[in-house]
């Protein structure tokens, strides 16, 4: 392949990112609909704690952080839908035990906390086809429950007491929605890192909401920018030697601020004159 | 309460109370099918409260209350039922067409999971033309005035060939063409199609002369006849009439 994908490493990143890419926008855009734009920070610190439950038991931490990372998701859910607690309270709480759950068990394993880096921040070094063969099939699984499933979680979007006068199983939807969630972070963390995957299923959003006519059209853009962001932000990464999870979030950032930037020019000038009085 | 044989939509004895404050207190009624009926009362009346119960959204504390012959929490067929919610009910900023919007209205009908097929489309359209917006299918909601975002849930609720539709105070700063455009709907909906109507409000704008009973709720049923026997005591139903409104509030 040619420059910068030339090295294996790369071509492993590109390929794991491009699903990451494609799909965590995708779970992000009923998310932000649904004003839960911080559901992946709550989940991606559950996670975090499964990496270190991992690190500790020495069993692979991808299988811990997606046990934690589902489980956890579905404990927030529960507690948003039955009015325990709100569901930024519901959130919160799921931020801090993950990470002082992560704290504790990583000081009682002998990798101790240098072990949890590439997992806090991404490192795609690390990553090997073993990993990208696991987010390939994460993926897989994430696009084939939305083309079931994404109908009536728009429906959900648009007004959850009509969809539960129509009979749709609205809880056990978002409770899909949330454990697809889990399994978006899980597959993404490797590549972007904990503390920034829930920036690549919301950022790439903001972009696409800003031209998209349609909810179709949303999710496709998003999806879009989502690839877009993470095949440019490698490129940044290598040709400048930066952290390719910063990378990749910062080109989503850039791009949509050149977006919004147009887009309130192209309104102004569509507009025309403003007339006083 | 009169017996009515074919009730689509009925109350028997029901009572409910949020916490300790009492929303609704013994109230019965029934409503036949291919009926055109208001619920009418002033804020804070219960009539909202009494909606969610006959959708099956809340339990009643006392007495109960059936859909279509069944208790609403176990109606199996669920598209039997279109429910119109407040405008204010959408999200402001959603990015969604018209036509998407509808087109979710339909999924109770040929199940959740199933991708449409062709007969699903042609609801679509037809629904649209039913409210006037064929010409709209592809704006953003966000684009539509406040009339043309009702019509678009009216839209949603037919386009799944209802039985019943309870409609939750769909005029209310809604313009005068979409209140005559609403107006047609609804009458097409009942002499044609034989869909029963419970129209919840605590205004009756253009429907007023075409409704078949009033139903006046203040906790209680105050009133429950055709719209000619509520007029007869001195409250104007009439298309430009503000003393329904002004009656109502006098109710508290």
């Amino acid at each position: 392949m040619p420059w910068p994908f030339e090295r294996e490493y790369m071509q492993i990143a590109l390929v794991a990112g491009l699903v990451i890419g494609a799909c965590a926008p995708l779970i992000g855009t009923f998310l932000v609909q649904k004003r839960m734009s911080l559901m992946g920070d709550g989940i991606g610190h559950l996670a975090f704690a499964g990496v270190a439950a991992g690190l500790l038991a020495e069993v692979w931490p991808i299988w811990t952080a997606l046990v934690a990372a589902v489980g956890g998701a579905i404990l927030i859910e529960w507690l948003r839908a039955h009015g325990r607690t709100s569901g930024d309270l519901a959130l919160a709480l799921a931020f801090y035990g993950g990470i002082a759950l992560a704290v504790v068990l990583v000081n009682m394993s002998d990798e101790g906390t240098g072990a949890m880096l590439p997992w806090l921040f991404g490192s795609i070094i690390t990553v090997t086809w073993a990993d990208v063969r696991v987010i390939v099939v994460l993926g897989a699984l994430i696009v084939t429950t939305l083309v079931v499933t994404g109908r009536a979680l728009f429906a959900i979007v648009l007004d959850e007491e009509s969809a539960r006068v129509a009979g749709l199983p609205v809880d056990t939807l978002n409770t899909v929605l949330a454990a697809l969630t889990a399994v978006t972070i899980v597959a993404a963390m490797r590549i972007v890192g904990v503390l920034l995957v829930a920036a690549l299923m919301v950022v790439p959003v903001a972009t696409s909401r800003l031209l998209a006519r349609s909810f179709r059209d949303t999710l496709l853009g998003a999806s879009l920018v989502g690839m877009v962001a993470v095949v440019v932000g490698l490129a940044a990464a290598r040709e400048w030697d930066l952290a390719p999870g910063g990378a990749i979030v910062l080109t989503a950032l850039a791009v949509f601020i050149v977006t919004a930037t147009t887009a309130g020019v192209a309104r102004r000038v569509g507009a025309g004159p403003v007339l006083p009085g | 309460m009169d017996v009515i044989e074919d009730a689509v939509i009925e109350a028997h004895g029901v009572s409910f109370a949020y916490d300790t404050t009492p929303v609704l207190d013994d109230v019965s009624f029934a409503i036949g099918s291919g009926e055109f009926a208001a619920l009418v009362g002033p804020n804070g009346s219960g009539k909202s409260t009494l909606l969610r119960l006959l959708l099956g959204l809340e339990r009643p504390a006392r007495g109960s209350v059936r859909l279509l012959g069944d208790d609403p929490r176990n109606l199996r067929d669920r598209w039997r039922i279109g429910y119109v919610p407040q405008r204010l009910h959408l999200p402001p900023d959603l990015p969604a067409t018209v036509e998407e919007v509808v087109r979710a209205g339909r999924l109770a009908r040929r199940g959740w999971w199933r991708p449409p097929n062709s007969a699903d489309r042609d609801a679509v359209d037809h629904a649209l033309g039913a409210v006037a917006l064929t010409d709209h299918r592809d704006r953003r909601m966000r684009e539509l005035s406040g009339g043309q975002q009702q019509r678009v849930l009216i839209a949603k609720a037919l386009v799944g060939e209802p039985e019943v539709i309870l409609l939750d105070e769909p005029i209310a700063g809604v313009d005068a063409q979409s209140q005559q455009l609403f107006r047609e709907s609804l009458v097409h909906l009942v002499e044609h199609d034989a869909v029963t109507v419970l129209l919840v409000s605590h205004e009756l704008g253009a429907v007023a002369d075409v409704l078949d009973r009033v139903i006046v709720l203040k906790q209680r049923v105050l009133f429950d006849g055709p719209a000619p026997d509520l007029i007869a005591q001195g409250v104007s139903l009439g298309v430009h009439a503000d003393d329904l409104p002004m009656w109502l509030e006098g109710l508290r």
